[in-house]
């Protein structure tokens, strides 16, 4: 049996911003800065509106959320590595990946509402939005089932022989279901220009990675299926972009597929449903915030005096102005029209429910349950 | 027109669709090198080459999903099952994905895949081999349901299948690979339109509604009542999503008699859906009550003298018409 060295990238974890700000002189990229400032201008404005939208779900407002606070180094990086022709196939903290790669926010808040500017017809819950502008497909809500859809995607585009690239996103949870399993040998033996990035929270609602899987880390796997797999510090975006991005680039070029374990921390409850409080503990959820991966690029920024309080101030205000516009926008409209529950089912309307819809429109509507 | 077996229209359906469309492609278990468990797909590697004709893992979730994923961004697979019990470990990818995703991203991504491979019982092989799936699929909006029963359905079906943009789940009889049937040249390029039932034999006493795998048995069922001067009218849907009601209303409202023949077990699925069809369109047109001839309600057994009695034959059929003729 071969032994893995111990510096193995699926068992180490690659990261290039230190805690406190500075960078690995070994590792650091010197990006431009324009590329730095989007990164934390990204991953701010995804913070403002989880935030935000958080507090419409207490209020009532919205049915659902679930915020990616302390993760939002992943889908910013992610996005920022891709070219517009590439798919994206979110799990549950990848929404956002869509925002990062130009997607009006406020047609993605109409879908947190599910009102009638919803493009989605208020069909999906939040969290799982989908846009064809950005080719992200919507995500299904059992775990995994977006892996292998990811792998085929990438050999569509290995068979049309086009330069796009699939990105398929999971949870460390996600990593027990037969779908992981069965993606990874799929990319394995065809070896189709996809990337699988296993977003590591430590958490699956209340059960921790350990009771998840025994091994050593997640990214190791990747041996297994003879796949190139990377471990990365999942709150460092300068490291997160430079192993997607590399990633990304190698299969575009015909180098196969990577899977990427990336570490992290979900700051926040799994949804707006959990209450993290009875499963885990306070000390463990302030070491992490020390990682923050906002604060760490920060104090990376202001130390290359790329950003001061006034830069900042600006960015604040940017995003509290486009939040604010957005939802003027779309806050206060109506459901969708209830003829169109019949829609889409069938790429053309059958005439079976052509009969139930007449039926039900010459009904008056239901009226909506309070609780 | 020709005659052929049902196993060889299924594979001129596929051959003449990938000749047709470069996005058309074949994934499943022992499609390839092997020809198909069932042989369904022979030729078609040599044929297309690897690239087009694929050899799957062990992984019906896996590829079934993998279909899923190429379908949304362009292609257009046929998944085969090397049968349809197995797609059961795939049910997830059919029925909360293909089924449902061009609906969930409202009219953004469709998914023109079909799923297809043998359906019900094979002679000996098993519970867990021999589900007739129609009741768990038909359930299900989003999805077409199709199950051929003679060669030239099977081809033509199948080419309609590849063609739509919607998910089919398309059921083949295991029994019926060899049958033999007339069916039109290839230069003809039939397809056959879903939710158009066929009338597979013309009656006036009573109608009998049958898909796949029994019809034969309705057929031959058919014959002998017809020495005794009873004509039974056989009506075949073809699909059983769509439904082709207003043929079988019509039948009905003719002959004011109906039994029902099915595979599947009683409780539930399209056979109980006609049922209650005719009783909600043809009832002041009824004689005597709408009856079943199904398999018995149990798993099916593996030997031979038990599995013959599971399955539903000429002996219940015969009953079931016997008793909406009122003939004892």
């Amino acid at each position: 049996m071969r032994t893995l060295p111990p510096d193995d990238p699926t068992l180490t974890l690659f990261s290039i911003l230190r805690e406190d700000g500075t960078a690995d002189p070994q590792q650091d990229a010197f990006l431009p800065r324009e590329t730095l400032l989007a990164m934390y201008a990204q991953m701010l404005r995804i913070r403002r509106i989880d935030e935000r939208m958080l507090g419409k779900q207490r209020q009532g407002k919205v049915g659902f959320y679930g915020t990616i606070t302390g993760q939002e180094a992943t889908p910013v990086a992610t996005g920022l590595s891709l070219s517009p022709e590439d798919w994206v196939f979110p799990a549950l903290r990848e929404a956002a990946v869509m925002l990062v790669r130009g997607f009006p926010l406020s047609t993605w808040l109409a879908q947190v509402y599910g009102n009638e500017a919803d493009i989605l017809k208020g069909r999906q819950m939040p969290s799982h939005q989908s846009g064809r502008a950005v080719n992200q497909v919507a995500w299904s809500s059992c775990i995994g089932p977006q892996i292998p859809q990811a792998v085929g995607a990438a050999m569509a585009a290995k068979a049309r022989g086009d330069r796009s690239v699939s990105v398929g996103f999971m949870g460390d949870g996600a990593t027990s279901q037969p779908d992981f399993h069965a993606a990874m040998t799929m990319a394995g033996i065809h070896r189709p220009p996809v990337v699988l990035i296993c977003q590591n929270n430590h958490w699956s609602i209340s059960v921790p990675t350990e009771k998840q899987t025994a091994s050593a880390t997640l990214a190791v796997k990747a041996h297994a299926y003879g796949l190139r797999g990377v471990r990365v510090d999942g709150n460092d975006v300068l490291a997160v972009h430079h192993v997607v991005k590399e990633a990304v680039d190698r299969a575009r070029d015909g180098g196969g597929p990577t899977f990427i374990e990336s570490l992290t921390y979900r700051m926040g409850p799994h949804s707006s449903s959990d209450d993290p409080t009875r499963y885990r503990s306070q000390e463990e959820v302030e070491t992490w915030a020390k990682r923050d991966p906002i604060a760490r690029l920060e104090r990376y920024l202001r130390t290359a005096e790329i950003l001061d309080d006034a830069t900042l101030e600006g960015l604040e205000a940017g995003i509290r102005a486009e939040l604010d516009a957005a939802l003027a926008e779309v806050e206060e409209l109506g459901p969708p029209a209830r003829a169109t529950v019949f829609e889409d089912v069938f790429a053309a309307l059958p005439p079976h429910l052509q009969r139930q819809q007449a039926q039900f429109l010459a009904m008056p509507p239901a009226q909506l349950a309070h609780h | 027109m020709r005659e052929i077996t049902y196993r060889d229209a299924l594979k001129e359906a596929m051959a003449e669709e990938m000749e047709r469309d470069p996005r058309v492609f074949v994934m499943g278990e022992e499609v390839g090198y092997y020809q198909g468990a069932y042989k369904v797909t022979r030729g078609l590697l040599e044929q297309f080459g690897p690239e087009r004709v694929i050899d799957a893992p062990i992984a019906e979730a896996g590829f079934a999903g993998v279909g899923v994923g190429a379908a949304m961004t362009g292609l257009r697979p046929v998944i085969e099952f090397m049968t349809w019990n197995f797609s059961l470990v795939a049910f997830d990818q059919i029925v909360n994905n293909a089924a449902k995703m061009y609906q969930m991203s409202a009219g953004q991504f469709s998914v023109p895949i079909v799923f297809r491979g043998p359906n019900a019982s094979a002679r000996q092989v098993g519970s867990q081999h021999s589900h007739a799936v129609e009741p768990f699929y038909c359930n299900v909006p989003g999805l077409h349901v199709v199950y051929p029963s003679t060669p030239r359905d099977a081809k033509g079906l199948l080419k309609t299948a590849i063609r739509g943009s919607n998910p089919v789940v398309f059921l083949e009889g295991e029994t019926l690979y060899g049958a033999k049937g007339l069916v039109p040249e290839v230069a003809e390029d039939e397809t056959i339109p879903f939710g158009k039932a066929r009338i597979a034999r013309e009656g006036k006493d009573a109608t009998v509604v049958v898909w796949g795998r029994p019809t034969p048995a309705v057929l031959e069922v058919a014959e002998k009542f017809a020495r005794e001067g009873i004509e039974l009218e056989v009506i075949d849907p073809r699909t059983l999503r769509p439904l082709d009601t207003d043929s079988i209303v019509a039948s009905v409202k003719k002959t004011h008699r109906c039994v029902v023949v099915h595979e599947h077990w009683p409780f539930g699925g399209p056979g109980a859906e006609i049922v209650d069809r005719v009783q909600r369109e043809a009832f002041d047109h009824l004689d005597a009550p709408v009856l079943r001839a199904t398999n018995l309600d149990v798993p099916m057994p593996y030997a031979a003298g038990l599995e013959t009695q599971v399955i539903v034959g000429a002996d219940r059929i015969e009953a079931a018409i016997r008793k909406v003729l009122y003939l004892g």
